[in-house]
């Protein structure tokens, strides 16, 4: 095995809507967490690897209004960060790059037309495209994936689509257990493990953080190279600097 | 925010970043910006080679970068230039005179090439993250960082041990990842994306010489 210092990564999730960070439990009852510039220069400062912004509205309107946005951050905060919700062409990608965004997220747009990771990946680099997926297990255990903020199932397997994401050219994978969302349960760590071994991309686990032990587990069992969270961070249940020196204790590698 | 007590307080030096289609240009520039530096962006080569210090950005691939150099004939500007030039990530790449990514020949101020990392043994590729960086011998690039400073690594190709490498980091195998030949230096990490960390080294580099 290699003697990688690669570092874990912890990541706050930012869900934006008109320009304001919200988080909902299970994708619904939207509470109002924020100013978005101010929360991620607060997370860069003590300590976040990385942001992710999601445009939960998402409509044309909106769209200003992120730019924005994007903008103000990346003057605040250098640090990466990645934009998702509604991207569905080169066009949207440009634009957010352009306004400072490192990484675009994608997700019911290429389950739409798989053609667009490979656009994007050959316009852009993969390094910068990252396909979220969220999915839920069925009965049987076998999980699906859904498209549409969760709403609309597509018949899509989790491993494949995200090998065949992977083979498209997407640079990550950012899986969301739809079960797991908002429930602080612990990340799906199972289905983690699973798509590790599936991929040769790094993996961003989402969904179920409720502890730093539940962190603890997922970049161990789950062996997931990135952790993101939200609420958790939001509403100071966990600060970022208890959750590295943690797991720094755990002989988790990370940036301290 | 980040070190505001130290802004640039002698005379403004005139810093140029290369525009040739990189996405990172405005990061870049936003980092100059957090220490009160204002820069040039620009792809006139009377600017870029009337510039104090130049920074040559990069992201995405080889081959669509070193096409859009050629279409603006900055492939015969950047290797002549003689002030001191800092090349980041595929910036740092295209310095080199190969690249394996779309089989590439580069710009070739610094001999040696570029390859690809190869997954294995569930190693991920690419590196993609935060990294230690330990350089290998005292420069003023490095002055007020620890030895081993975290930086932000995106990446699927490398260069490998090399002579003239002033920093090395640990991934699939100790690997280049700040190397200095003459006027030029190119490091593999983003500053831009490094926190204070990387801000740091791009204020070191305004300072040099």
């Amino acid at each position: 095995m290699s003697n990688s210092s690669l570092a874990k990564r912890i990541i706050p999730c930012l869900d934006v809507k008109n320009g304001r960070t919200v988080k909902g439990v299970q994708f619904e009852s939207l509470i109002d967490a924020g100013d978005p510039v101010a929360l991620a220069a607060y997370y860069a400062a003590v300590g976040a690897d990385e942001l992710v912004f999601l445009d939960i509205s998402a409509t044309l309107e909106n769209r200003k209004t992120l730019l924005d946005l994007v903008q103000n951050v990346a003057k605040e905060v250098h640090i990466p960060f990645t934009v998702g919700g509604g991207i569905s062409s080169e066009r949207d990608v440009y634009s957010l790059l352009r306004a400072g965004a490192d990484k675009v997220s994608i997700n019911s747009s290429a389950i739409k037309d798989p053609s667009l990771i490979e656009r994007l990946a050959l316009n852009f680099g993969a390094q910068c495209i990252v396909l979220a997926i969220d999915a839920m297990p069925e009965i049987n255990g076998k999980w699906m994936v859904y498209s549409r903020g969760g709403t609309t199932k597509t018949g899509l397997g989790l491993y494949e689509w995200a090998e065949k994401a992977q083979t498209l050219g997407a640079g990550e994978i950012l899986f969301t257990a739809m079960s797991k969302d908002g429930t602080k349960s612990g990340y799906a760590t199972e289905a983690l493990f699973q798509l590790h071994n599936h991929l040769q991309i790094p993996v961003i686990a989402s969904g179920g953080a409720g502890s730093k032990e539940d962190f603890l587990e997922v970049f161990t069992k789950g062996q997931a190279d990135a952790a993101l969270a939200a609420s958790l961070f939001h509403f100071g249940i966990l600060s970022i600097p208890e959750l590295k020196s943690y797991l720094m204790e755990n002989k988790i590698q990370i940036r301290c | 925010m980040i070190m505001s007590e130290e802004k640039m307080d002698h005379q403004i030096p005139n810093i140029v970043i290369i525009d040739y289609g990189a996405g990172n240009v405005f990061s870049v520039r936003n980092a100059l910006q957090s220490f009160g530096v204002d820069a040039i962006v620009s792809d006139d080569p009377d600017v870029i080679q009337g510039a104090d210090k130049v920074i040559f950005p990069g992201v995405g691939a080889a081959g669509k970068a070193m096409n859009q150099l050629r279409g603006k004939g900055l492939n015969e500007i950047i290797p002549r230039l003689t002030q001191p030039v800092l090349g980041i990530c595929l910036g740092m790449q295209l310095l080199m005179e190969f690249s394996g990514e779309d089989n590439t020949e580069c710009l070739g101020v610094i001999p040696g090439e570029v390859k690809k990392i190869s997954g294995w043994q569930g190693l991920r590729v690419p590196h993609m993250g935060w990294n230690r960086v330990k350089y290998s011998r005292e420069h003023p690039l490095f002055s007020g960082m620890s030895e081993h400073e975290w930086m932000y690594f995106v990446h699927s190709y490398y260069v490998s041990q090399h002579p003239f490498a002033i920093g090395v980091t640990d991934y699939h195998e100790s690997f280049t990842s700040v190397i200095e030949m003459n006027n030029f230096i190119g490091v593999q990490f983003h500053p831009e994306k490094s926190a204070e960390s990387g801000i740091r080294l791009i204020q070191n580099f305004i300072k040099l010489y």
